[in-house]
């Protein structure tokens, strides 16, 4: 039987969703035996494949390139996971919403700023109106809430999506965990 | 005061004066009021007074003449010649013409459905008396069946009359209102009171206005006969603050029957005491919920509370307390008038008597009717209502206001009664009547509805609080073109959730409007999504 | 001579229960271990059956009815965890989560907090309907304590307690529906208050982060509410 081929991508996180992954330590030896990661931030490919069978996404959705990824990831993923509560509630990105990212903008890079204060217009993608989580922009299948979800749970969801079967994630872990 | 006794009063008062040869009146009730009939008032007294005919020729002011929107009215006697649209420069001619050929040009023809088909009880003053006058009332039977009341009848034996007249609730749930007075009679305590809710809330409704600035004291003398029947001695009228005219007319109302002893300590020389007080609203039309109400009158946040137990058990200030709606009130003194039979012989089968409609939105005859129920749709708008105007199609009737729902064409033959309009998904409610053609949007129609429940929502329970600022969210999405068939399924299970959970009759009706729309105008909904086209072309898409 | 409360048997979730008659159905289940999720529900304080959390199907009862505000009634069958309603309590918890900005993460409460709990006990691990993004303000005039209006879920603990418990009435509701907020006095800075005796029962009550103790680490922000019952206990006894 082939492997699976799983991927993994930030968009607006904090990468803690990524070291928590990483904290599953040397079960990661027992993941990797029964799939492959084909794009990753942690490893170099560059280009996120076709066929992707789980992807695990951290990270709200905040910025236009934010936008773009997660359409093209959700296209070519066949089971998408919101992992972290960045993903799966908005989380500390979305602290911004309330206030418009006009000011938000003003105070991070104007108001703060003593040397050359500009708001940044090459590069940097643009901000979107509203930082949001990943299930209000595309369909997502399996949430994995906390922050960080534990080494242990994000084990245990992926050893059942692996079999093939859907994590019961409500006894695993919760908001904030 | 036997009935004798107020008759001689009146005709005592009238007889003050002698009967002139030509008297006009004209409508003072709000909204010909506000179309300029007190100036129209002036200018004919100024003209009568300019010729000298002040002896023969007297100008009354009277209530609601129900042809609203052709409105300054008024009335010529004995000739019976109804005028419309009046305006100040036309006195000249009017009164030129007492006693000769009409003016043709503002004739309004009192052969019209508008006026055969209605069957007026509860406005059978309406546009008749002075509802400045306590005499005008008194010299048409007014209080004749409170004193009745006093001298013949016991508590039990009024409750019967009103059971057996089957009148229902006319608030709008329809509760039989002879199993309430019952109730509250039954109940124990030292104090009861009796409230009058005439905190008419919905938009487009003004059943209640007219009648309390048309004819105040019908609504006086039906919760003092309640108050007999329940054993009350203290009554409130809560009436909403937009309201002006009616509190100042009820306040005088007041004023008078206490003067002549109808109201107040010991009516009608009897041991029977009933004072009537009056509140006023502050702008929530979740005040018009009876436990909210009460709260309000009591001082507190107007926000309803969890019943059981209902206020007939547990009302004003804990004691057991009667509330009912002004048109329900209205109907107390003709039923014991004439009888519960006779009462009971109008209508259909369920649903007894008369319901005063305000018959508003796309149709030619809009303002307030009375018509028996089980009359169908189609002769309320296309006879009595003149049909659609400017050669448009009709397309749906809206009734019972934020709580009700829309009804198609497919059900113009049904009669309207409180069982037949709850089975296509509607609700009688208070009254309100909005017909609407090919050029209104469905959708659009709901998330107005909606925004109005998001923003009179007390607040107290989530579902209602939250759920329907989602609800209207997703309304806003579906007009602007931006939803998807997703939102559509989550704005299902939101109105399923709201009406089942919410902690009262706001809650649990603010989804009726969607519900409504969906059963019968889902292919809107769907242009609207898939196409993000609105078939009415009345929502600007965004993108 | 009071008359004697008469007992009621009844069926909670098929199991053969009594109670006193005034006793609620919330009481009566808690009494036998019966789990009824609750929020705006304290005891100590008067029920108001707000957060529709603890609604109940009652055999021969259309409508559903909130159990910490109903009756017992003899013979009445009450069902507790249908499908429905548990569709409906996780959709209450839903809109609640959506209504203003609950950041779990990096609240003062993460681990003690009533709302974080129910989403975990309720089996939610998602919010389905869109978040609002409230702006709200947050009041920390308070010498001791500071209110944050994105946690609050307008229980009105606080508003019941400090009336019927503490007496200063410090606490109100003010607006309506979705905009409603709870003020201190005349919608002044709670530091401002006159009324306010900073006895910190607003803040022990407070079932989230919305009420907090200022200079308190996360971990020792445990809500003391041993007092409630044992001042309604004793001011039961005098009476």
């Amino acid at each position: 039987m082939s492997k699976k081929r799983i991927a993994t991508v930030w968009l607006d996180g904090c990468s803690g969703c990524h070291m928590s992954f990483l904290d599953m330590d040397e079960r990661l030896v027992e993941v990797f035996q029964q799939a492959d990661l084909v794009y990753s931030p942690l490893v170099d490919l560059k280009e996120f494949p076709e066929e992707v069978d789980i992807t695990l996404v951290e990270g709200a959705v905040s910025s236009e390139e934010d936008l773009h990824k997660i359409r093209m990831v959700r296209e070519r993923t066949k089971i998408l996971v919101a992992f972290g509560d960045c993903a799966v509630t908005g989380n500390v990105p979305s602290m911004r919403n309330p206030f418009g990212t006009n000011a938000v903008l003003q105070r991070a890079y104007l108001e703060n700023v003593t040397l050359h204060p500009q708001v940044p217009r090459e590069v940097i993608p643009a901000l979107i109106e509203k930082a949001r989580p990943v299930h209000e922009v595309v369909k997502v299948d399996v949430f994995i809430p906390g922050c960080p979800p534990s080494a242990e749970t994000i084990f245990l969801a992926l050893s059942d999506l692996l079999a093939d079967r859907m994590p019961d994630m409500a006894k695993l872990t919760r908001f904030g965990a | 005061m036997t009935p004798e006794e107020l008759r001689k009063l009146a005709e005592s008062q009238e007889g003050a004066r002698p009967e002139p040869r030509h008297r006009i009146k004209i409508c003072v009730a709000a909204g010909c009021l506000s179309a300029g009939s007190d100036r129209v008032r002036e200018a004919l007294q100024n003209e009568i007074a300019q010729r000298g005919l002040e002896g023969e020729c007297e100008v009354k002011g009277v209530g609601c003449l129900g042809l609203c929107t052709a409105g300054p009215l008024m009335l010529v006697e004995p000739d019976g010649v109804m005028y419309q649209n009046v305006t100040e420069t036309d006195a000249a001619d009017i009164v030129q013409s007492l006693g000769k050929k009409p003016v043709e040009r503002l004739v309004c023809p009192s052969d019209m459905s508008f006026f055969t088909k209605q069957y007026k009880i509860v406005l059978e003053n309406s546009g008749v008396i002075d509802p400045e006058k306590i005499e005008d009332y008194i010299a048409r039977d007014g209080y004749t069946a409170l004193a009745r009341v006093l001298e013949d009848m016991s508590p039990q034996d009024v409750i019967d009359e009103i059971t057996r007249s089957g009148l229902r609730g006319r608030g709008g749930a329809g509760y039989p209102t002879g199993l309430k007075w019952s109730t509250v009679a039954k109940a124990g305590g030292s104090r009861k009171f009796v409230i009058c809710n005439a905190d008419e809330g919905d938009p487009g409704a003004f059943m209640d206005r007219s009648v309390l600035e048309s004819d105040p004291h019908r609504v006086l003398e039906g919760m003092a006969i309640a108050a007999y029947a329940v054993g009350a001695s203290q009554g409130f009228l809560y009436v909403r603050a937009e309201y002006p005219l009616a509190v100042k007319r009820l306040r005088t109302a007041i004023r008078q029957a206490e003067r002549l002893g109808l109201l107040g300590n010991n009516i009608c020389g009897t041991t029977f005491s009933f004072h009537v007080d009056i509140r006023l609203g502050a702008g929530a039309f979740v005040c018009g919920e009876e436990t909210a109400l009460i709260a309000s009158i009591e001082g507190k946040r107007g926000q309803p509370r969890p019943r059981p137990p209902y206020p007939a058990e547990y009302g004003l200030w804990g004691y057991p307390t009667l509330i009912n709606n002004v048109e329900t009130f209205a109907n107390v003194a003709p039923i014991i008038r004439n009888g519960g039979d006779w009462f009971a012989s109008i209508g259909t089968e369920k649903s007894k008597g008369t319901k005063v409609f305000a018959l508003a939105g796309r149709v030619k005859n809009t303002g307030l009717i009375e018509v028996p129920m089980g009359i169908t749709l189609r002769e309320i708008i296309f006879d009595i209502g003149g049909g659609i105007p400017d050669g448009h199609q009709f397309k749906a009737v809206q009734t019972g206001g934020p709580s009700g729902g829309c009804i198609p064409e497919q059900y113009l033959d049904m009669p309207v009664d409180y069982e037949s309009l709850a089975k296509v998904g509607s609700i009688m409610g208070s009254g309100g009547m909005i017909v609407m053609d090919e050029t209104s949007c469905m959708v659009d129609v709901a998330k107005f509805f909606m925004d109005f429940c998001v923003t009179e929502s007390c607040g107290k329970c989530v579902p209602c609080r939250v759920g329907t600022a989602q609800m209207y969210h997703l309304l806003d999405k579906i007009t602007s073109g931006q939803a998807t068939m997703d939102d559509l399924a989550l704005l299902e299970e939101l109105c399923d959730m709201v009406k089942y959970t919410s902690l009262c009759g706001l809650g649990q009706t603010a989804p009726n409007p969607v519900l409504s729309t969906l059963q019968y105008f889902r292919d809107e909904y769907i242009a609207h999504i898939v196409d993000k086209q609105c078939p009415a072309g009345v929502c600007q898409m965004r993108h | 001579m009071n008359q004697p409360v008469r007992v009621k048997t009844l069926k909670i979730d098929d199991r053969d229960v009594s109670g006193r008659e005034d006793e609620t159905i919330l009481e009566v289940a808690r009494q036998n271990g019966i789990f009824i999720p609750t929020l705006c529900n304290l005891e100590g304080l008067t029920p108001i059956g707000a957060c529709r959390l603890c609604l109940v199907e009652i055999k021969g009862v259309s409508r559903l009815l909130p159990a910490c505000v109903t009756r017992v009634e003899e013979g009445m069958e009450v069902y507790t965890q249908s499908e429905r309603l548990q569709k409906y309590r996780r959709m209450v918890l839903e809109l609640l989560f959506s209504e203003r900005n609950h950041i779990c993460s990096v609240c003062v409460v993460n681990g003690h907090c009533e709302l974080q709990s129910m989403a975990q006990i309720l089996g939610m691990t998602h919010v389905s309907v869109p978040y609002r993004f409230p702006r709200l303000p947050v009041d920390a005039s308070h010498e001791r304590f500071v209110v944050d209006h994105n946690r609050c879920i307008l229980c009105t603990r606080c508003v019941r307690v400090c009336d019927e418990i503490e007496g200063a009435h410090t606490w109100d509701v003010m607006g309506r529906g979705i905009d409603s907020r709870v003020i201190t006095d005349l919608n002044q800075p709670w530091g401002e208050s006159e009324t306010c005796t900073s006895c910190g029962k607003c803040v022990n009550v407070c079932p989230t982060g919305a009420l907090f103790e200022k200079g308190k680490p996360v971990y020792e922000r445990l809500k003391k509410r041993q007092f409630l019952p044992y001042l309604t206990m004793m001011r039961e006894e005098r009476r």
